[in-house]
């Protein structure tokens, strides 16, 4: 009996301590902001994968954008809606933290996850007077449910000048979440190839599939890979900072993805590819504020600021910023389209033909093979 | 055959988290109680290896957090099965997710305190730290050739593993306590009748064994992590620990060939090259849980004496129903 009630005690001291503790966490180390008089009710939704607090990688590039929409617009605290760590495989998750935002009055929601997309084009249809705008996927509406991505390959690109100039042992290696059968992730190795090519012919880019979008340990091993055969450069196209922590450990280069990576491995961190969401949130919640959404799909490009590369680091070598600067010229320009042809995989198949120019559809959505110049093994 | 050398590498990196894992639950089996809570305390570990780590900066500090805090989370599955005789699968589960969660949580929150006091900087080991735990040939032995650069040129917590591995399985044969606690695990009510104190064998060997997966998920967070905090870091080694500990026939020297084992199935995948064998990188993922499968099946299958699990595994001891 003693030992029942002691026990019974030490249940209810460690509820108790996860209370305090949860308490403690409740507080915002942010100044809060006073909100414009007219939008004190609006609210905006936003369904992270992950959690921003990581302090780099996916959700934090997307959490950036948020809070520079906030200062844009001029909205407090309480105004935005954050559902972190929401997997996006587990559609009942997502349905219950998406319908948590409504309640709470969101009008507008982003889903920043692509496994978020049948979820909220079904939610969409159901709550027809919220906004449901869907990152990185292919669905939409034409009402209130679109989809938002941009052409971050041209980013790729410019980091693939940074590392072609960088490499002595003309091998860069490229830890990729998924196979060539993700577009997304191929066109991004292929737009990277060919910035590499575009100043150094002769370098070959190695690519490792980790088979998922987060795994510290799974990414640092791939990296790990690709160093032992000889890659003195890592790539990436995976949400964590590990495979540029890796290739610092072994006194040697990196690109990073998603924010300027150079934080967190200053000594191996060349640039990164890097999105600037805000260009695009500022403008949809302003667009549903004032009531001018129109339900049209995004796809935004270094034009419009929406991709970048982080600020060159001091390990890139010499004449990097000319390079990189004469050829997002060009892109921006038009000039220089990338996918433009004749392009060949690395079967010898030619992909294509002279004269013309892959669409952004297709380099997002049906893009299955590698660059000439990309090793696959 | 350097990517073979690289390989074997890798794989004894990524099977030493197992290792450390497998050998604490070793000894916790062996007392006679199934702790299915190795992925909690891993966890646990995992979060006070590298918040001792960051804030202290000092490798020896770490690793006893590491370590307490895994006997910590052992001292509250040890009280709830051992003295309160709860059911130990049950308890053991309900471990496993309080250890995720409170290193989650309390992950989160070291970061945000910590960007809080360093202007938006996120907790990291120090260039100090990360050089200890760097991979460091051992002058002359890592000089012999094929063997040298594979067994002798990895991080200290590697060598801390096997050596721990060495010296329980020492402890288990060759000592008056290691007898006491097979003893126990086998027949607690004969152990008792002998005059050894079941509940403090018990107790001892739950809490060292918790102890030590501590150290596993510490290394989890200390080297694989690369020096940054990741939640969700340990994400199932602990259960592939539990399944080692068959595959090892609660042999903590069989559990260094079954970590290395285990550890290179999941690198596999970095190492064989697509031309040569064209499989999907799916399958490699699963591999490592499809061969812990396929060794449950096959031990089981297995009946011989020396490699049966102890027999007091998952049933308390009460006196009274002697």
């Amino acid at each position: 009996m003693k030992k029942r009630v002691v026990s019974l005690m030490l249940v209810c001291a460690m509820v108790l301590l996860c209370a305090v503790s949860f308490a403690g966490c409740g507080k915002k180390d942010d100044v809060k902001q006073e909100s414009s008089a007219d939008n004190k009710d609006f609210k905006v939704g936003v369904i992270h994968i992950g959690d921003p607090a990581d302090g780099a990688g996916y959700s934090y590039a997307h959490d950036q954008g948020i809070v520079k929409m906030q200062k844009e617009l001029n909205l407090s605290d309480d105004q935005i809606v954050r559902k972190i760590n929401v997997s996006d495989g587990d559609a009942v998750a997502t349905r219950t933290a998406i319908e948590e935002c409504i309640n709470d009055g969101c009008k507008i929601i982003f889903g920043t996850s692509w496994g978020y997309m049948d979820t909220m084009e079904q939610m969409a249809a159901e709550y027809p007077d919220v906004v449901f705008s869907h990152g990185t996927g292919y669905k939409s509406n034409g009402k209130n449910f679109n989809n938002y991505f941009g052409r971050i390959y041209q980013a790729r690109y410019l980091s693939g000048i940074a590392a072609g100039l960088k490499t002595k042992s003309n091998k860069i290696g490229y830890v990729a979440a998924m196979d060539i059968s993700n577009s997304e992730v191929t066109g991004g190795i292929n737009a990277f190839a060919m910035g590499v090519e575009s100043v150094n012919p002769n370098a070959k880019v190695y690519v490792k599939v980790t088979n998922s979008w987060f795994s510290p340990d799974l990414e640092k091993q791939a990296a790990e890979a690709l160093l032992d055969g000889g890659c003195d450069v890592i790539a990436q196209h995976c949400d964590t900072t590990a495979p540029q922590l890796a290739a610092q450990a072994r006194g040697v280069w990196g690109v990073g993805y998603n924010s300027d990576m150079t934080k967190d491995a200053p000594k191996a961190h060349l640039t990164a590819p890097i999105w600037n969401w805000d260009v695009y949130y500022t403008k949809a919640v302003k667009a549903v504020m004032d009531g001018t959404w129109d339900g049209s799909n995004y796809y935004g490009g270094m034009d419009e600021g929406l991709v970048d590369i982080s600020p060159l680091s001091e390990n890139c070598a010499e004449g990097t910023k000319e390079a990189v600067e004469a050829a997002k010229a060009k892109i921006i320009s038009g000039e220089n389209k990338i996918f433009a042809g004749e392009l060949y995989d690395n079967k010898g198949n030619m992909v294509c033909k002279e004269g013309e120019v892959i669409s952004d559809a297709d380099i997002t959505g049906n893009m299955n093979w590698y660059y000439r110049t990309v090793v696959a093994e | 055959m350097n990517t073979l050398f690289n390989f074997l590498f890798a794989s004894i990196k990524a099977g030493t988290p197992l290792l450390f894992g497998t050998t604490g639950e070793i000894v916790t089996e062996k007392a006679g109680n199934t702790n299915l809570g190795v992925e909690g305390m891993m966890f646990m570990g995992a979060f006070m290896g590298f918040f001792v780590a960051c804030y202290t900066d000092s490798l020896v500090l770490a690793l006893l957090a590491a370590f307490a805090l895994g006997v910590f989370g052992a001292l509250i599955y040890a009280y709830i099965t051992v003295s309160l005789r709860a059911n130990q699968v049950v308890t053991g589960l309900a471990l496993t997710i309080f250890g995720s969660g409170l290193a989650n949580f309390f992950g989160q929150l070291m970061i945000a305190n910590y960007k809080a006091a360093n202007g938006g900087a996120i907790p990291k080991l120090s260039e100090r730290m990360s050089a200890i735990l760097s991979e460091q040939p051992i002058p002359l032995l890592s000089q012999i050739p094929v063997v040298g650069k594979v067994l002798f040129s990895h991080n200290i917590l590697v060598y801390l593993a096997v050596i721990i591995a060495v010296l329980c399985r020492f402890y288990m044969k060759r000592t008056r306590f290691g007898l006491d606690m097979r003893a126990v695990g086998e027949n607690a009510a004969a152990a008792d009748a002998a005059g050894i104190s079941v509940t403090k064998v018990k107790y001892i060997n739950i809490l060292f064994g918790g102890g030590i997966c501590g150290l596993g998920g510490a290394y989890i967070s200390l080297i694989d992590g690369g020096g940054v905090w990741n939640n969700n870091c340990v994400s199932g080694k602990g259960w592939i620990a539990v399944a080692l500990v068959i595959f090892a026939g609660w042999k903590p020297t069989m559990a260094i060939l079954g970590s290395l084992i285990f550890g290179a199935f999941t690198v596999l995948q970095f190492y064989v090259s697509k031309s040569v064998i064209a499989i999907p990188n799916a399958f490699y993922t699963m591999l490592p849980y499809l061969i812990t499968a396929i060794v449950l099946v096959v031990t089981s299958m297995r009946k011989s004496n020396k490699v049966m699990q102890p027999k007091g595994c998952g049933v308390n001891y009460f006196r009274e129903s002697r």
